[in-house]
Order: C-alpha cells, then structure tokens, then sequence
C-alpha cells in the first residue's frame, strides 16, 4: 500500500525518552506506525502486528497501531526516533533541514518479521 | 523530608516554573504541576543511568577514568581539521558558552537542535522578521489562539493551561473568553480541543497562506478549494482572524519540516504582518527542547549567527545549507565531532548517521543513546536543571534560572565543567 509519511512527537515517546533511550519502554513508544483503520482493513493485518515501512531513503519493521489521529487514508505517522530516521529524506535543499515529513513510503504486512533494537540499529548504521 | 518548589521544568520550550519536587534522602520521590513527559523525567531520570566514562577499545566500549575520557576526547579535536560541536539544546546557557568558545579553539563548527526542528524559522526571520511577545502577553490579552502544525497536547502538554487558551490572564479570564483554531494534518489531540479543527492536505500550508493572505486582502481565489479546504472556508477563516482582538499564531513542525521549509514561515509571518493591518496579531514557534532557545541566544551574543557557525576560516562564518551539521555530514566533510546532549544517530537522516559513524566522535550526555553506544568516548553528566543549576530560555526568550534540585553522584560533573575540562586540555595541547 503506498502511503505518505509523517514523523512527529507523540506523548509516549516523550515518557519514553525520559525513562531512558535504550529502554524497551522507549522502543515501544517509537517502534511504530499510526495507519488509519481502513488502511489496516486494506492491508489484511490485525491492529498490532508487525509491518514494513519502504521509503526512497531506507526501510524498518515496525509495529502497526489502528488510529483514529491519523485524519484520512493513505497517511501514516512514525514518531520521531531511530526507526523514523531510518526512512526520512536527507536532502537539505541548501537550507540545513532535511525533510522529515510528506514522504511517499510503501507499507507491506511482515507479521512474521521482527523490530531491531536501538544497539542492532547502531549496528546497521555502522558501529 | 524537603519540598522544593518553583522549579523550572527542563523539558520543552514551556520551562514551566512552578514544578514542586518532594526530596527525601537525595531522591525526588514525588512531583506536583508537572505534565506527564515532566513527571516521568523527574521520578525516573536516575534510573538506567550510566555512571562511568566509557572508551571505546577494540571495537566495544569499556570503563576508563574521567580524566583519559577528557585526554581522549581533546585528542580527536585537536587531530581533526574540521570538527563538529553538536547539542546543547538540554544543556544551561553557560555550558553552552563553553561549548561555542570550544568550537572557535578548535576552528569547527558549532550547530544545535535547531537544524532539526526550527532552523527554517531562523531563516524566515532573516528574511521578514517575526512580530512576537512573550507569552505572558498572550495569556493576559489573546482572544484567537491558532495552532498550526503543532500538536501541542503531545509535545507541550502545559502550553494550553499555562499561556494560552485555558489561562487566566488580566483582560482574558479562560476558555470563554478565547477561541481554538488547530490547522494539521493530523486529528491530533491537540485538535479535538481546538474551537475550530481545520485538517489540511500535507504539504500545502505554503499554498493555504497564500489563499488566506488572498482573501485577506479580497483578492479572488481562482480554485474551489486550497489544501483541501473549500474557498467559502477559506474566506470565513480570514475572517475571524481579521476580527478578533489579540491573535497569536503559534506553529510547529509542520511548517517547518514539511515541503516549503523556511519559505512556509517567510508566508506565515507575512499573514501575520497582513493581519495587523485589521487588528493585534503576532506570531511564535512552538520550540521543543526547553533550551534551545537559549543555544540560539548565546550563539548568537557570542557569534553573531543562531546556529551552524563554522569558525574554520579563522572567524564566524554562517550559511545554512553549506554550514549546518546534516549537510556537513551528508558530505562526509567532518572528521571529528563532540556531541552534548543530544542523540543525533536517533534522528538524522540515516545517510547522516552512517556518515557520523565513519568518524570519531564523543559524547557528553547524563544518559546512554543510540548516540553514546556508537561513540568512542562517553563522559556521563549531571542533569541540567535537576542536579546542576543554570540559565535556559523559554521558548517566547524569556531567560529562567534552574535549579539544583538534588545532588549528582559522586564524581558526576556538569556538561558545563566536562566541557570546560576539554576545552582546557584542547588549549594545552595546542600550545605545545
């Protein structure tokens, strides 16, 4: 399903972050994508289960979550964090700030696929 | 037993300043006035801290004393012919202004926070200005609180009760007095309290400003609708923008982050500049870290520049684009960096990530990150505005003291004393 992503803060992962950044309550707060209740219907998953996010930039497996924030179909939200930077546009336009939001992304069921933690994501990034 | 109160809150860019902590034996056990992001910082910040310099050797980071921490660090900065300082949005100003003494030592670059969430603010206001207040003015006088691509019942949780719409201010007593308007692409929170929900297609808030700007001055619409928004919505909006009292236009991160960028506040402001053609209207972002007001200011006291200021060529240099950190970093142009307070692995693009990954680097932060596990120095510090006092500046540039609530751990420093450590032993170094 193709989708257009937005990235932003949500309360939990406000918590989170002050809980602690490589805390399991943090990952839960942005291991996760907001998808509309239809999208959810379109895509034949059950509210919680596990999707992959596709973006020009990269890709993550995140959790989906059923939203009624999210105001039409074919929108999507990850909170910012590790698993949304992984899918943002770094092009800066000469202006310093990439582009974090209005990103076309692809979004597929992966019940069976599973989400990497913040030391695997350090991992992939190189260290 | 004690009660500390009137503490400002090292949060977001609200710096509440009446939260009230009940310490017992060094501990805060109890906060009052706080939000929920606030109350899980003050009651859980001590808990999955780490409480010793780390270096990285042979591939993993292993403890090592402070002192070859600050050798280490000093070293790669001193090596680097081009080095980035990073953070400091959760640091007090006076570590902040080490840390742009230390850029200029070492002929770096320092940049912060903004280049992430309002940079493009900073480049609108070069362009056209911004007409504000503080927020202080808009809880004793507005009666129109619009919120545009802000969704502050997430990200500023005390924002409405404190300063604007549920406020009681001298001329505006609360609610009844103010009308809500939430623009966003989102059905937020924020916007399910709002008087007036406006839901915008995302990335036209450029194209729905120009439309309001349009019918502000009876100007033809040629469309049936902009943005999603049909023109007789569109003509009532400017409307009641036009005929209130005392307008404010707060907005967020969708402006900024979103297709447009800077030229989206560049429209924003000059809505506003047009609106006071009719009535009071002024306009602030909505900053997010509760100190990166403050990196802005001392930057620019100490620099002339808010932010991204490259002292390579011998003096500040400023030119967003060329000069910020995602960009320097994307190009591979960095060889070193020091990073304060902040998680830069956990929200750049991942290309600038993987580029920062490539040089060394270290980190000065109270917590471990996705940042700190990648680096090859760790220095852990004290919580700013919970263990060491200083100065933050709240998101309309009003200046606040923070307090030491409690005592840091043993041998636990400021970010302010580490990073003046480093700084005397980059100076030693470069005298030799």
């Amino acid at each position: 399903m193709k989708a257009l992503l937005l990235t932003g803060r949500s309360l939990k992962q406000g918590i989170g972050k002050e809980v602690g950044k490589v805390t399991e309550k943090y990952k839960e707060s942005v291991a996760m994508c907001e998808i509309h209740p239809k999208d959810v219907e379109e895509l034949g998953i059950k509210d919680g289960e596990n999707v992959s996010i596709t973006t020009k930039f990269g890709s993550v497996v995140v959790k989906s979550v059923s939203s009624q924030n999210i105001a039409e179909p074919g929108i999507i939200f990850i909170p910012y964090g590790p698993y949304a930077s992984m899918l943002v546009d770094y092009d800066t336009c000469s202006t310093g700030m990439p582009t974090l939001k209005g990103i076309v992304a692809e979004v597929k069921p992966a019940p069976s696929e599973r989400i990497l933690d913040v030391k695997e994501l350090v991992k992939y990034l190189g260290r | 037993m004690v009660i500390v109160q009137n503490i400002v809150c090292p949060i977001c860019g609200c710096a509440c300043d009446d939260i009230e902590a009940t310490v017992e034996g060094n501990k805060i056990v109890k906060v009052k006035n706080s939000c929920s992001i606030s109350a899980s910082k003050f009651l859980n910040f001590w808990k999955e801290r780490n409480l010793s310099s780390l270096i990285r050797k042979n591939g993993e980071l292993a403890p090592t004393s402070l002192e070859e921490a600050v050798e280490k660090t000093a070293e790669i900065l001193v090596n680097a012919e081009y080095p980035l300082v990073y953070g400091f949005a959760l640091s007090g100003c006076e570590a902040q202004a080490v840390g742009v003494e230390l850029a200029e030592e070492i002929g770096g670059v320092i940049d912060n926070q903004t280049v992430t969430c309002h940079g493009p603010s900073a480049l609108g206001l070069h362009d056209v200005g911004m007409p504000g207040c503080t927020l202080g003015e808009v809880r004793h006088r507005a009666d129109l609180i619009v919120y545009w691509g802000s969704n502050f019942q997430e990200a500023h949780p005390r924002h409405l009760a404190r300063y604007s719409a549920l406020s009681e201010g001298r001329f505006r007593k609360g609610r009844k007095d103010r009308k809500v308007v939430v623009i966003d692409v989102r059905k937020t929170p924020s916007a399910r309290v709002a008087d007036l929900f406006i839901p915008i297609a995302p990335g036209q808030d450029y194209e729905l400003m120009s439309a309001l700007r349009m019918a502000l001055n009876n100007d033809e619409i040629e469309e049936e609708s902009v943005a999603g928004l049909p023109v007789d919505k569109i003509e009532e909006l400017a409307e009641m923008l036009r005929s209130c009292q005392f307008g404010i236009l707060f907005y967020g991160l969708g402006l900024t982050m979103s297709r447009g960028k800077e030229r989206n506040i560049d429209q924003a402001v000059s809505l506003v500049c047009d609106l006071n053609k009719w009535t009071k209207f002024v306009i602030m972002p909505m900053r997010g870290h509760y100190n990166v007001t403050g990196m802005n200011e001392v930057t620019a006291w100490q620099t002339g520049y808010p932010y991204a200021v490259d002292f390579s060529h011998g003096y500040p240099w400023y030119n967003p684009g060329e000069t910020t950190s995602i960009d320097i970093l994307r190009r591979g142009e960095c060889d070193a960096a020091l990073i304060v307070a902040s998680d830069p692995l956990a929200h750049f693009p991942k290309e600038v990530g993987q580029n920062l990954c490539k040089i060394p680097f270290a980190v000065i932060d109270p917590h471990m990150s996705m940042t700190a596990l990648a680096a090859d120095v760790v220095m852990p510090c004290a919580f700013t505005g919970i263990e060491a006092e200083g100065s933050a500046y709240r998101m309309d540039t009003v200046p606040l003291p923070l307090k030491k609530v409690i005592e840091s751990p043993p041998g636990i420093l400021s970010d302010e004393e580490l990073v003046g450590m480093i700084l005397k032993r980059v100076k030693s170094k470069r005298r030799r």
